[in-house]
Order: structure tokens, then C-alpha cells, then sequence
């Protein structure tokens, strides 16, 4: 296997962008990736998208972002792998690299959420489940969220507010981001007045829905130009696990097999400990889904996660989480989300988080989720150090 | 149009059809014909109780489209006396409160219509607070 480098990344704000379309902001993170890797082109195009096809009427996007982007005639191809979509369109991505199939290759991950609204987006969101078995009787994420809250509390004995640092650092994380959607520190009291969408999940519990489009541009480490314009991130480690689809099958509900086992592979890959990761990017699309990846991977032991969580994973604390506003305060833009989370780790990596910037990173890792870590994808990125590029 | 999926699933909604496993007897729903438990094949039919027992639960107030009419309702997380555990709304609850462990039962009911000028009315399994005498 070679050596796979990020050496150009892009994104858009996240927003209601009621005036753009996929292509429009596809070709906006896809154009800043281009333009900072030095005159690379791709070979080929790997899009993570899930809702193309349910809310905008588009499927084969990946043949229209390469076309509108200027890039036809390249391979392109569109991944899905519900809200972890992105994340798998940069593993794939990152294979083809680093099998030596490929030497280039560009990923954007895209969602527009906004192309229908209320419950036909609801609708979308419950595709992501078992169809037959848990979206038919009615079941959406949300609610599924909620009985995970409820199982939680329940086994654990934890208090009622135990998910709230988990939204309180993520809005507190998300006032440093350019990109984020919601840019204010939010207080206990906003937490607690929030209006419920499935006892006991409130908004705050959740991530908003969003769009926005995020990009990746990879090199083999042979093609890296001498005259890079950023320091260019290394891919050290990249694994994905899948469980169940439905939670009912799940022997144990609060145990994320998958978040653990693709942690655990990531990690060895890339020959590191838990105790060597400088900041930790978990998928907080619902609160409860943080602490259950926390005490899957080892970061906490089970059902301790949320004790005491803003200073043990606030900027300042032992390992630093949701640094630029997770889900929670930078949005939820679907499948993009799991190259936000890749570009918000490469400007830590970078020494670009501005007033988030954690000192000294030099190892970051990121995870998406589809689904309650029905599939979850972890990637090991490492900062080059200063020699590394020539 | 949906028909054909939701007829290929009739004999689960309608009488919670699933399978028992002829190598470790672990009783499956729905059907999977390659048992979770010892990855065996597993085509044995069997019809379960239709009892269990309530694992997890709430209320649904933004529903999915083509579900608008019935919020908010209560879904919950249910495990039959048999073993498995699967996915349905509570019904028939009254002035009742769910709770955790709450004995239940299965019964016929609407799930939802599907629109159209010739919608067809989608019936499944929902769950009823267990009565006294069964």
C-alpha cells in the first residue's frame, strides 16, 4: 500500500442555501480543492451523496459534478452509505490511492436538504432505516435517538441533562468555525427550554439539516509537488465496520460494534495509540450517538462519557472533541458531513483552526456514523512534518 | 407503487411470521433465512405469540410524510416472549402511561394509507397494553 496525502481541501458554508443547486455547491468546495493542489489533476471523482436521488429527482451525480466541473471524460461515481456517505467516498477514494489503481483522485461529499421541506425530509431520513422493519411502522432517526437517551439514563442511572455537554461544547466549538451554521455559544438554560421533537430528544439533541458540499483532493506521495501552497496531511489510517441496519436486532443497543472495530482498525493501521490521538471527531448527527462512540472506543468507560465532559473534551481538556462545532453548530449537510469532518480536522493538522487551533496537533481522528453506527468509518490523519512534502 | 413490497411483507405484518432455527432453535424475526445467532440456515416458518414487553419507547411529533395524520403516536422497542426484538407503535393506550417493561401485545391495525386515487390501506402489526385476562 502507498502512502496517501490530502494536498487541497474545500468547502462551502453550511447553510439553507436556498439559491443553490448540488452542482452549484459541489463545484464550489470541488474548485478550492483544485485550486491548492498545484496543477494535479484528478483521475478520478468520488462523490458521497444520499439524497440526490429522494429530494432533488438526481441521480448519477457523480457524471454531472465531473461534467459540470470541467472533468469529463475522468472515472467518476457516486457513494452511499447513508449519513456517513462522504466519509465513505474518501475511504474509496483513499483505496484506489493507495492500491496504486489510482494516483489522483478528488472526493466531495454534497447534500442539499433543503430542496423539500418538513416531513418529506423526515420521509428521507427514514429511508435510512429498515425499511420494511422500522421505517413501515413509523420509526424515525430521531426517535431512535430518543429510546437510545432513554436505554442510557436508564442503564446507567444518568441524570436527565447527561447529553447536554455534548450540545453545549459543540455550540461553544462552533462559534470559531467560518463555515458553521450556528455561530453562538449556547448556556444550560437555552438547553433546557428547548422544544421536544421525541421525549426525551429536543432540538439540542439534534443536528440541523443542512446543505453544503465539502472536497478532498488525494495524491499518492511520489506525485506530491515540491511547491505545495499548504502543508499537505497524511491518510495514516482508514477502516470501516458495519452492524445490524435495524437497532432492534442489536443484542445490545448501547454498544456501537461498528464505531469500536473500525476505531480499532484505523488506529493500528496507522500504528498509534488512543492515548497518541490529539483530537477525536466523533458524529454527533444526534447527542446520545457521542458518548456511546466515546465508551465504544475507549475514550470512557461505559456510561461515564458524559461525566464531567466539558473540561475532559473541551479544547482545553484531555481530548478535544467536535472542535469546530461537530454537527451540532456547523450542520448537518447529509452525506457532506463526513468531509467537513476530514476539512475541519486538516486545518487543525494545518495550524488553520484560528481561535480553535489545538496546540500541537499532530494526530487527529475522524468518524462517521450512518445511521447509529449501523456503518461507521474512521479515518487517522497526521500532520506533515515540516520535511515530510520534499 | 408500493404494492408489491408491502404484499411480500404481508405474512410478518399480519401474523409476525418469522423463522426458528433448526440447529440452535433461536427464534427469528423478521425472517432472514441465515440465523444471527449460529449463522446457520435457517427457512423453518414459525408464527410468534404476538406477547412481549415494552424496552424503549416515545413519541413521534415530526412524523414522516404519509404518517402526518396519526402524530403524535408512540413507538416503541419491543422484545417477544420469544427472544427477538423488533419495532412498533403502541396503541389502544388510553389514560395509560407506557413504561419500560410494560407487558403489551400484538394486534391488526392501519399502519397508513397510501395516497393516490386508488390508495391502498397499509395494515401491520401494532402493540396494546397486554389485557388482564390473557
Amino acid at each position: 500500500m502507498r502512502e496517501v496525502w490530502i494536498v487541497g481541501i474545500g468547502a462551502t458554508p453550511v447553510r439553507e442555501h436556498w439559491d443553490r443547486s448540488l452542482r452549484d455547491l459541489a463545484w464550489e468546495a470541488m474548485e478550492k480543492a483544485l485550486n491548492e493542489a498545484a496543477g494535479l489533476r484528478p483521475q478520478a471523482l468520488f462523490v458521497g451523496n444520499m439524497f440526490g436521488p429522494l429530494l432533488s429527482r438526481q441521480a448519477h451525480l457523480a457524471t454531472l459534478l465531473a461534467d459540470y466541473a470541467g472533468l469529463a471524460g475522468i472515472e467518476a461515481i457516486t457513494v452511499e452509505a447513508a449519513s456517513a456517505s462522504g466519509a465513505a467516498a474518501l475511504r474509496q477514494a483513499y483505496l484506489a490511492v493507495a492500491s496504486g489503481a489510482l494516483d489522483t483522485a478528488l472526493v466531495v461529499g454534497v447534500e442539499k436538504m433543503t430542496d423539500k421541506v418538513g416531513t418529506e425530509v423526515e420521509w428521507a431520513m427514514s429511508t435510512l432505516l429498515d425499511a420494511d422493519y422500522e421505517a413501515e411502522p413509523g420509526l424515525t432517526p430521531a426517535a431512535q435517538a430518543a429510546w437510545l437517551m432513554q436505554l442510557y439514563r436508564e442503564r446507567y442511572d444518568a441524570p436527565e441533562d447527561a447529553f447536554m455537554p455534548f450540545a453545549l461544547l459543540a455550540h461553544q466549538h462552533g462559534v470559531g468555525n467560518p463555515y458553521a451554521m450556528f455561530r453562538r455559544a449556547i448556556g444550560e438554560k437555552h438547553y433546557r427550554g428547548a422544544s421536544v421533537v421525541s421525549p426525551p430528544l429536543t432540538i439540542f439533541d439534534m443536528a440541523p439539516y443542512a446543505d453544503g458540499a465539502a472536497a478532498v483532493f488525494l495524491a499518492a506521495r511520489d506525485l506530491l509537488p515540491p511547491q505545495l501552497p499548504q502543508r499537505p496531511v497524511r491518510i495514516a489510517g482508514s477502516a470501516a465496520a458495519t452492524d445490524t441496519l435495524a437497532l432492534h436486532d442489536r443484542q445490545d443497543p448501547l454498544t456501537f460494534k461498528a464505531a469500536r472495530a473500525s476505531f480499532a482498525r484505523a488506529l493500528q493501521q496507522a500504528s498509534i495509540a488512543r492515548e497518541d490521538v490529539d483530537f477525536f471527531e466523533p458524529f454527533d448527527l444526534f447527542a446520545v450517538y457521542v458518548p456511546l462512540t466515546l465508551e465504544a472506543v475507549g475514550f470512557a468507560a461505559p456510561g461515564t462519557a458524559w461525566k464531567d465532559a466539558r473540561h475532559r473534551f473541551g479544547l482545553d481538556g484531555h481530548l478535544p472533541i467536535l472542535t469546530l462545532g461537530g454537527q451540532k453548530a456547523r450542520g448537518f449537510p447529509g452525506a457532506a458531513s463526513g468531509v467537513y469532518q476530514v476539512v475541519e480536522a486538516v486545518w487543525q493538522l494545518r495550524g488553520q483552526a484560528g481561535d480553535n487551533q489545538i496546540p500541537q496537533a499532530r494526530r487527529g481522528v475522524v468518524q462517521a456514523l450512518g445511521g447509529p453506527a449501523s456503518t461507521a468509518f474512521t479515518h487517522v490523519l497526521v500532520a506533515a512534518s515540516p520535511d515530510a512534502a520534499t | 407503487m408500493e404494492l408489491a413490497r408491502l404484499w411480500r411483507s404481508k405474512k410478518q405484518r399480519y401474523t409476525l411470521q418469522g423463522e426458528v432455527c433448526p440447529n440452535c432453535q433461536a427464534k427469528i424475526f423478521p425472517p432472514r433465512d441465515v440465523c444471527p445467532v449460529c449463522k446457520e440456515e435457517a427457512r423453518t416458518e414459525f408464527t410468534f405469540s404476538g406477547r412481549g414487553r415494552v424496552v424503549a419507547f416515545t413519541t413521534v411529533t415530526q412524523p414522516p410524510h404519509g404518517y402526518e395524520g396519526q402524530a403524535p403516536y408512540v413507538v416503541a422497542l419491543i422484545e417477544l416472549e420469544e427472544g427477538p426484538r423488533l419495532t412498533a407503535q403502541l396503541t389502544d393506550l388510553g389514560q395509560e402511561e407506557p413504561y419500560i417493561g410494560m407487558p403489551v401485545e400484538m394486534v391488526t391495525r392501519k399502519l397508513r394509507a397510501v395516497e393516490g386515487k386508488r390508495g391502498i390501506l397499509v395494515y401491520g402489526y401494532k402493540f396494546r397494553p397486554r389485557l388482564p385476562w390473557r
